[in-house]
C-alpha cells in the first residue's frame, strides 16, 4: 500500500498556479470569469477537505450505522441534482420523491450486489468500498434519472396531441405514451452507452486514472473499471427504467387520461 | 333563530337525499347517450340527450367550452357528473372500450406515425372511406408532415370511424376544408346517422348546423343551454 507518492501542501500550492493563471487571462481577455473561477476553485478545496475529514472518520468507525447515514445523504443529495435540472417537474412530492426512491432502489441494489459478489470485503459494509463504489454508480444514475424525466415530461406535452390521439381511438395509456416512453429510456441510456464506447480510448476513467497514481498495477486497475462501467450500466439502466415507467404512470391515470395537469408550469431559464 | 337554522339543515338533507337517486342511475332506452351534470374546473354542469340517427349541432364563440364539453363526454379530462351510453354507466366502463364506443375527432388531430398507413390497424378496410373524401388508394404511404389541414381533418374523420363507434363527437370538422370536401364529408356524415350513429357536431357556421342538425346547443361561458334555431321554428 505504501507505494503511492504522499502530495505535501507546498505541492498543491504549486499546481493551484495555474488556476492564478487562467483568472490572469480572464482578466487580460475581459472574460469576466476570474471572480467565478477563484471563488469555485476554493469551494473545490474547502468541499473535498471536508468530504476527506468524513471518509476519515467514516473508515476508521467502520459502522453500519453512520456507513448508512453517509449513504442515504448521498442518495438525497443525489435525488435533488435530479430534480433540479427538470424544465417541468412532477407536481408536489413526486418531483423529489419519483427520482430519489429509484436511484435509492437501484444504486443501492447494484452496489450491495457488488460488495457481495465481486469486491467482497470484510464486513461487506466496509465504507472503505462501500461510499466510493456507491458515490459513482449515483452520479450516473442521477444524469440518466435526470434526463429520462426530463425527456419524458417535455415530449409528453410537445407531443400531447399524439399520445391523445392514440388515447382516443382507443388506445391505452401504456400504448400511447410508448414512443415517448421508448425516447425517454433512450435518451436516459445513451450517456452510459456512449461512456462505455469510448473508454480506454478516448478517456481514461478518473477511478482507473486513481488506482494507478496509487501504485495498483494497470491490469488490476482495469478490472475494477470494467466492473464498475458493468455496474454503473445496470444501476443506470435499473434507475431510468423504473424512473420512466413511474412517471409515465403517474402523468396518466386509471381512465388512461393523459394528465399533464400533474406537471408545473416550465421553469423561467 | 336557533330552530330556523336547524330547519334549514334538515331541508337541506332531505334535497340531497330526494337528488341522489336521479344522479346515478342510467336508463336503457331511446336517448342512446345521457349525459347528466358533467363538470370540470372550467366547465359548468352540463346535461344533454342524444338518440340514435341523431346529429346535434354545438355552437358558440370561441373559449366558451365546446371542446372542453366534447373532451368531457370523451373522457379525456378529469371530469364529474353522469354519462351513460344505451343505459350503461361510463363508469362501468374502462377509458379505452368507452372511446371505442364514442368516438372523438378534434379540431387539430394528432399523429404518432411517419406515413398515413401506420395511423390505420386496416387500410384495405378503410378503402371505401378513402376514396369516398378523395383521397386515392396510395395515400397509404403518403407522409403526414406532406398533409394539409384538410386532409389531416379528412383522415382523421376516417380513423375515427374505422373504430366503429355508436356516438361520433366532431369538433369542426369541416373548418379548414373546400366546399366540394364540405359537401362530401357532410353527406357522408348523413349516411352514418341515418345508419343509426348519434353525432355531436361543434360547428361555427349556421348554415351547417341548419343542414346537418336535428337540434342545436348553445354553449356560453362554459354553460351549455339547448335553444330552438329558427329553422326550426319557421318550420310547420
Amino acid at each position: 500500500m505504501a507505494s503511492y507518492t504522499a502530495l505535501t501542501y507546498w505541492e498543491l500550492a504549486a499546481a493551484s498556479v495555474f488556476v492564478f493563471i487562467d483568472a490572469g487571462l480572464s482578466v487580460i481577455f475581459a472574460l469576466n470569469v476570474h471572480r467565478g473561477l477563484l471563488v469555485a476553485a476554493i469551494r473545490m478545496v474547502v468541499q473535498l477537505t471536508l468530504v476527506g475529514l468524513v471518509l476519515t472518520t467514516l473508515f476508521s468507525l467502520v459502522s453500519p450505522l453512520w456507513t448508512g447515514i453517509a449513504a442515504f445523504a448521498m442518495v438525497l443529495f443525489a435525488g435533488h441534482e435530479a430534480a433540479q435540472r427538470q424544465e417541468r417537474r412532477l407536481a408536489g412530492w413526486w418531483s423529489y420523491g419519483l427520482g430519489t426512491g429509484c436511484m435509492m432502489m437501484s444504486s443501492v441494489l447494484v452496489t450491495v450486489f457488488a460488495l457481495l459478489t465481486a469486491v467482497r470485503p470484510n464486513p461487506w459494509y466496509d465504507p472503505r468500498y462501500a461510499i466510493p463504489l456507491l458515490g459513482m454508480i449515483l452520479g450516473n444514475c442521477m444524469t440518466g434519472v435526470g434526463l429520462g424525466l426530463n425527456t419524458l415530461t417535455t415530449s409528453l406535452v410537445n407531443r400531447r396531441a399524439s399520445v391523445e390521439a392514440q388515447l382516443m381511438l382507443g388506445a391505452t395509456r401504456q400504448v400511447a405514451a410508448a414512443p415517448v416512453t421508448r425516447e425517454a429510456l433512450r435518451s436516459a441510456l445513451m450517456p452510459t452507452i456512449n461512456s462505455m464506447a469510448a473508454t480506454g480510448v478516448v478517456s481514461l476513467p478518473g477511478m482507473m486514472t486513481g488506482q494507478i497514481l496509487g501504485g495498483v498495477p494497470p491490469a488490476e486497475a482495469v478490472k475494477y473499471q470494467i466492473l464498475v462501467m458493468f455496474l454503473i450500466a445496470g444501476g443506470t439502466g435499473l434507475g431510468a427504467v423504473t424512473a420512466v415507467l413511474g412517471g409515465v404512470y403517474r402523468l396518466t391515470d386509471g381512465r388512461h387520461r393523459l394528465r399533464l395537469d400533474r406537471l408545473t408550469a416550465l421553469k423561467a431559464a | 333563530m336557533y330552530s330556523g337554522l336547524k330547519e334549514m339543515a334538515v331541508d337541506a338533507a332531505a334535497t340531497m337525499e330526494a337528488n341522489e337517486p336521479v344522479l346515478t342511475t342510467c336508463h336503457a332506452g331511446a336517448p342512446i347517450l345521457q349525459v347528466r351534470d358533467l363538470r370540470t374546473k372550467l366547465l359548468k354542469p352540463a346535461s344533454l340527450s342524444l338518440s340514435a340517427g341523431e346529429c346535434i349541432a354545438i355552437r358558440g364563440p370561441s373559449g366558451a367550452g365546446k371542446t372542453l364539453l366534447l373532451r368531457a363526454i370523451a373522457d379525456l379530462d378529469p371530469n364529474e357528473g353522469v354519462v351513460c351510453l344505451d343505459g350503461r354507466d361510463r363508469s362501468t366502463l374502462a377509458g379505452p372500450e368507452w372511446r371505442r364506443l364514442v368516438g372523438y375527432v378534434p379540431a387539430e388531430p394528432g399523429w404518432w406515425g411517419d406515413t398515413v398507413g401506420e395511423h390505420f390497424s386496416e387500410w384495405t378496410g378503410a378503402l371505401a372511406l378513402v376514396r369516398d373524401l378523395g383521397f386515392p388508394k396510395d395515400a397509404k404511404a403518403w407522409p403526414i408532415s406532406r398533409l394539409s389541414t384538410g386532409e389531416r381533418l379528412r383522415l382523421a374523420l376516417i380513423r375515427a370511424l374505422m373504430v366503429g363507434p355508436k356516438v361520433l363527437l366532431l369538433d369542426e370538422p369541416t373548418a379548414a376544408l373546400d366546399p366540394a370536401s364540405v359537401a362530401a364529408v357532410e353527406s357522408l356524415i348523413a349516411a352514418r346517422v341515418r345508419a343509426g350513429l348519434a353525432v355531436l357536431w361543434v360547428t361555427h357556421d349556421a348554415e351547417q348546423a341548419k343542414r346537418i342538425a336535428h337540434r342545436l346547443l348553445v354553449v356560453r361561458d362554459g354553460q351549455v343551454r339547448e335553444e330552438v334555431p329558427e329553422w326550426l321554428v319557421t318550420q310547420p
